[in-house]
Parts: structure tokens; sequence; C-alpha cells
């Protein structure tokens, strides 16, 4: 009897405690990505109102709710400042999901969304545009960076699911590589081979959120919209997978569907955000690793900590490489490596390494 | 009683991959041969298979001896020494770090190299001795940088790769805005440092990348059996008795210095790291190290696209060897990976 008693107090005390557990998970992650919007927030208004030319912030503010087209503040912030803000939320989110979307899938901490030949895709496809269609504009490479990012990722995807046994992580990743870097042969073929070309892709390359307006940002919306929804619905998908195919199969997953879908919004986010800014490539990479560090291994929290994460990282880069060396500036996929690169070893160092 | 049905079997089966290793390795070999003499005979002025022997033995006419020893053998000595201390040094972060994608390129070294060396030849207008000398301090130096930045009371695999790749990519940041400050003409040199070629190795170079394979390989040997018992992680390598740190010091030591060294002699080959023990395991059907073997693949990989660099492209560019070799060695890969089964599931298994 009493042993009983005691019994059915215990398994209620320790339900009551993973109950208890389970919510102070969930209130941190929430607290965690609360902080992470309202740092997204700061980083977008820090956008607005520092650049070389000097704005007081009560003008910001005007600027913002009052526009006044005759004020030359007004068309800074309006003009200038909000486009490159515009263009790295969009840009900065996309990259960020599809490198949680990546790593994910590849089952590898080391993998960024770049690795599906998405990049090298693009960036082929842009030298091939300026070489022999002589294209030199942003808005004119923006449909054969992202037609390129799409035909080297169905190649990857394509190579790494022949085979007997199908689409494995490891596969991919090598397939992506390899691609990678015959891609990057033949951009450098082109580019040793051709001064003019070189002139321009050189400040393609670099990654930066300049010289881009609205309407750019308008065309890949769309592609960013529905690229974002399948990553969110994906998190459950990613979780399953991560226990390993068998696994995942046991548990009722259509593991290649699950795959395809989880590849589609890759290229759809990263192809958008490479014709958006040029190949970026640290955020991909860094930002999944500081979310998972604070949300653990659970992929829906990793991607949406991610989404906004990545937004800020971008955002924040493109901001200081207006402030380190003014009147000039630095693009803002140099300021990424440089920013992100002491953030991911001190993460490493710090953290006791989930891993995937 | 079932055990010794099993021997028998066993045996049978270490038999066939004793053989497979035989077959694998002699025909690497002769690949290789086939290569040099083609690599020594051919160019705008032809010498016979007969003529280069002689001239190897030390009984060939003038011109020949010139033509051979002064400007072709440097290439081809260059092109071996580096194809295999690339080879070697991939094999050995692959294997260690237990991830297919960790060679070189990936982890700071030669990102690190080119960085430096790029930076002397843009910035301080450095010849090519100055430039060697630049890689090597930058591929030494991101090593060591990364090294200790994860080295916490003791060194995981997977905390040395992401600071790698970190250092990596800061180095990659350094090469882009070099890239577009310089003058498009720095640009376009720098970039053709980058890629790496075999046309500027010269003799004292080639000697020092010669002394360190002779010197490093038979400490490789003696570390093997360690590296064989690495790659299943660190707690099994520690419970079948391997000095875990040591060991992995040392390897990592060594293939950071090949890779260093051949970086500084012909630039930063691409993918010849990445890819040689990838092809290796795919021939040997085999999941244990495959050192030699992938030394002798990028022996393969650097003098074959050579070959084709040199005398197959049209025009008269002369084609650095480092766009051919992707070229050549990623089709290569991807066409093994298609065709793996899944009845050779150790096969496609690398890390």
């Amino acid at each position: 009897m009493l042993t009983s008693l005691r019994a059915g107090r215990g398994e209620r005390v320790g339900r009551d405690v993973t109950q208890s557990g389970r919510s102070f998970t969930t209130r941190r992650r929430l607290g965690g990505l609360l902080v992470a919007v309202l740092l997204l927030a700061l980083t977008v208004f820090a956008s607005l109102a520092l650049g070389s030319r000097d704005v007081a912030l009560p003008v910001v503010v005007e600027a913002l709710v009052d526009r006044d087209p005759a004020v030359n503040d007004h068309v800074v912030i309006w003009d200038l400042r909000l486009p490159r803000t515009v263009i790295g939320l969009l840009a900065g989110l996309a990259l960020g999901l599809s490198g949680g979307l990546m790593q994910g899938l590849t089952r590898n901490p080391i993998a960024d969304p770049g690795l599906l030949g998405i990049n090298a895709g693009a960036s082929l496809a842009v030298v091939v545009a300026i070489t022999w269609l002589g294209i030199g504009t942003t808005a004119g490479y923006i449909w054969f960076a992202f037609g390129g990012a799409t035909l080297a990722a169905l190649l990857v995807y394509g190579i790494g699911s022949m085979g007997g046994d199908g689409a494995t992580p490891v596969k991919l990743a090598i397939a992506g590589s390899a691609l990678t870097a015959v891609l990057t042969s033949l951009i450098t073929l082109v580019l040793l081979t051709n001064l003019q070309t070189l002139e321009r892709y050189r400040f393609w390359q670099v990654g930066s959120l300049v010289g881009r307006d609205l309407d750019t940002a308008r065309t890949v919306l769309l592609f960013i919209a529905v690229g974002t929804l399948l990553a969110l619905v994906s998190g459950r998908v990613l979780n399953a997978l991560s226990l390993g195919d068998d696994v995942a199969h046991g548990l009722g997953q259509h593991v290649v569907r699950d795959r395809a879908v989880i590849m589609t919004a890759t290229v759809l986010l990263c192809g958008s955000a490479t014709a958006l800014t040029g190949p970026i490539v640290f955020v991909g990479l860094v930002v999944p690793h500081a979310a998972r560090w604070v949300t653990g291994p659970d992929y829906r929290w990793i991607l949406a900590y991610s989404a906004v994460l990545g937004a800020a990282l971008l955002i924040a880069a493109d901001v200081l490489g207006r402030l380190v060396a003014p009147p000039g500036e630095v693009e803002a996929g140099l300021v990424v490596a440089f920013l992100g690169a002491p953030v991911l070893i001190a993460l490493v160092r710090r953290s006791r390494l989930a891993s995937v | 009683m079932t055990a010794g049905l099993g021997l028998p079997a066993l045996g049978r089966l270490r038999r066939r991959q004793r053989r497979r290793t035989t077959v694998v390795l002699a025909g690497l070999v002769g690949v290789v041969a086939v290569f040099a003499l083609l690599s020594l005979g051919l160019g705008a002025y032809r010498i016979s298979v007969d003529g280069v022997f002689r001239t190897l033995i030390g009984q060939g006419d003038g011109r020949d001896d010139f033509i051979i020893l002064s400007l072709r053998l440097p290439r081809l000595v260059a092109g071996i020494l580096a194809g295999a201390a690339f080879g070697l040094a991939g094999g050995i972060f692959q294997t260690l770090l237990r991830n297919p994608l960790a060679s070189p390129d990936i982890i700071g070294v030669t990102g690190g190299a080119s960085a430096a060396a790029v930076f002397a030849l843009v910035m301080l207008g450095a010849g090519s001795l100055g430039v060697s000398v630049a890689a090597f301090v930058g591929a030494a130096g991101t090593a060591t940088a990364v090294y200790l930045l994860s080295w916490r009371g003791g060194l995981t695999g997977y905390r040395f790769v992401l600071v790698g790749i970190a250092a990596a990519f800061m180095a990659h940041g350094v090469l882009g805005y070099l890239l577009t400050r310089g003058e498009v003409r720095e640009a376009q040199m720098a970039l053709s440092w980058m890629v790496g070629s075999l046309g500027s190795a010269r003799w004292p170079e080639i000697a020092v990348l010669a002394t360190l394979l002779g010197v490093l390989t038979p400490a490789l040997l003696a570390l093997r059996p360690a590296l064989g018992l690495l790659q299943f992680g660190d707690d099994t390598a520690t419970g079948l008795g391997v000095r875990l740190e040591r060991s992995r010091i040392s390897l990592l030591a060594i293939a950071v210095a090949l890779a260093a060294v051949a970086t500084a002699v012909t630039g930063p080959i691409a993918f010849v790291a990445f890819v040689a023990m990838p092809i290796a395991r795919r021939m040997m059907r085999s999941g244990a190290p495959v050192l030699l073997p992938a030394a002798l693949v990028g022996v393969v990989v650097v003098t074959g696209a050579d070959l084709v660099a040199q005398h197959l492209l049209p025009g008269n560019i002369k084609t650095p060897v480092g766009i051919v070799t992707a070229v050549i060695g990623g089709p290569y890969l991807l066409w093994l990976l298609a065709t793996a089964g899944r009845n050779h599931g150790s096969v496609t298994r690398i890390t």
C-alpha cells in the first residue's frame, strides 16, 4: 500500500519535473528568439541611421514616419539605405535558413548552402553572361545567377542520387564539392583569358548589398517566400532525418521525397540570395551553429533562429562595412567573413559541441 | 565450430583484398610511368622514348639533355612530388578528422598560403622566391593558429575542422579584398598563382619538397596503424591503446607540412588533396586508410592534368595545371559516385 502510494507520488513528481523541464527549455528558446528578433530590429534601425552621411536620430525617425522628398536626409534614407537594408534582410534570412537546411540534409556540420554547387553555378552563369552576352548590371545578372544555381543543384542531386543507395548525405556532399571544383576551374579559365570579364566579375564575387534596387528584391521575393514556407515546415522532417535514414524511414518518413523538398527549399533560398547579393558564403555556415548553441538539436527552432540571426548578421556586416573606412565602404561579403570567423571560433571554443 | 567454418572464407577475402591492392598499386605506378615518359618526350621538340631513356641514364646527346634535364624534368618532378604531397595531406586530414570535406583547402591551410602569397604578390611586388616563402609562412601560420585556437585541454577533430573553416573563410575574405583593390592585371596574376602551376618550379624548391617527402614518408608509415584506429573515433582508438594526442598531433603536423611546402612550390593545385583519397578508396574497395594509393592517385591526377594542359588544349595560352586537375578529377569522382552500387556499401562510405 505504502509502496504503491510512494510509487504513485514518485511518478507524479517525475512527470512534473519533466514537464517543468520541457517548459523551461521552451521558455529559454522563446526568450532567445525574442532577443534575436530585438537584435535584428536594432541592426535594421542602425542600418537606416548609420552611414558616411551623418543623420541625427530624430531625423531618421521623422524620415520613416513622415517622408519629405525635399529633405536630402530623407532621400538618403529612403533611396539608399532602405533598399540595401531590405535586401540584407531578405538575403540574410534566406542564407541563414538554407544553411540550416543544408547542414540537416547532409548531416554534416561543415556544410553550407554553397555546397550544392549553388554559388559556383550562379557564378559561372554570371561569368558567361558578362563574357558572351555583354551583360553588365546587377539587375541583369539576377536571372543568370538564379538559373545557374538551379542547374548546378539539380546536377548535384541527380548525380548524388544515382547508384544503388540513393542520395546519401555523404554522396551529396562529395558530389557538391566535386562539381563546385569543376565549375570554379571553368570560371578561372574564362577569367584568366578575359581581362574585361575579370574586371566586372571581381566586384560581383565579393558579395555586396549596394547597387541593387527594390525592383531586384521584388523579383525574387516570391521564391524566398515559397522557400521560407517549405523550410519552416521541414523542421520536423529534419529532426527525423537526423536520426539516420533507416530510423527516419521507420518513423514513417518518405526519405526520398523529404530530401527533394528540402533541396528545393535550399535552392530557392540560396539561389535567390546569391542572385541578389553575389555569393556570400559565411552566413549559411555560422548562423545555424550559433542557433544550435542556444536551441539544442531541434531543427524547428534552429531554422527559426537561423532566419532571424542570418538577417541580423548580414545587415550588421553591411553597417560595419560602411563605418570602418569612410567615405569608402567595405563590401558586406568581406565583413561577414571577418565578423563571422571570430564568432564561429568563439562559439566552437565555448560550446560542448552539440553535433548535428 | 562456426568460427572454423568462417575462417577459410575470411582468408579468401583477405587474399582477394591483397591481390586487389597489388593490382591497383601496379596499375597506378604503370600509369605514372607512361605519363612521365609522355611528359618528357612530348613538346614543341619531340624526343623519342629511346632518346628519353638515353638521357636519363646519362648517355643522351647535348640537345636532348638540355631540353629534358633543364626544361621538362623539373616540371615533371615538381608534378610528381606535389601530387604525392597533396594526396597524402588530403588523405591524412580526411581520415583523421573523419570528414570527407576536411581537405587542406577547406580547413584554411591552402587559404592561408594563398592569402599570404597574393599579399606578397600584389602589395609587396615580391618575386617568385618571395611568393613561395610567403605561401609557406601563410600555410604554417594558419595551421598553427587553427591548432592553438582549437586546443582546449585536448583536441577534438570536430572543433579543429570548424576553427579551420573559420580561418579559411577569413583567408578568402582577405583574398577577395586583395582581388578587388589591386589593378586588374595584378588580380589576374594573383588568380593564376592561386590555381597552381608547375611551370615556375625550380630545382632548389623541388629539392626541399623531395627531402620533406623522403623524411616524412617513413614517419607516416610508422603512424599508419594509429591512423587506422583513429578513424573509428577517439573512444575506440583510446580503448585500443592508441596514444591519442601524440599520434594525432604528429599526423596533423605531417599533413600540414606536406600541404604547406607543396603549395609553396607549385601554388595550391586545386582539388588534388580533396579528390585523391575518395578515388583511392573506391579503387581499393577498402574502408582502411589507403595512403599510398591516395598519394599515387594524386600523382596521376597532377601529371595527367599537366599533360592535358600542355599538349591537348588548343590555343597558345599555357593553361595552369590547377584548372585541369579539377576538370578531370571532378567528373571522374562524380562518375565513381554515380556508379557505386549498394552491394559495395563500404565503397561509398568514406568517413
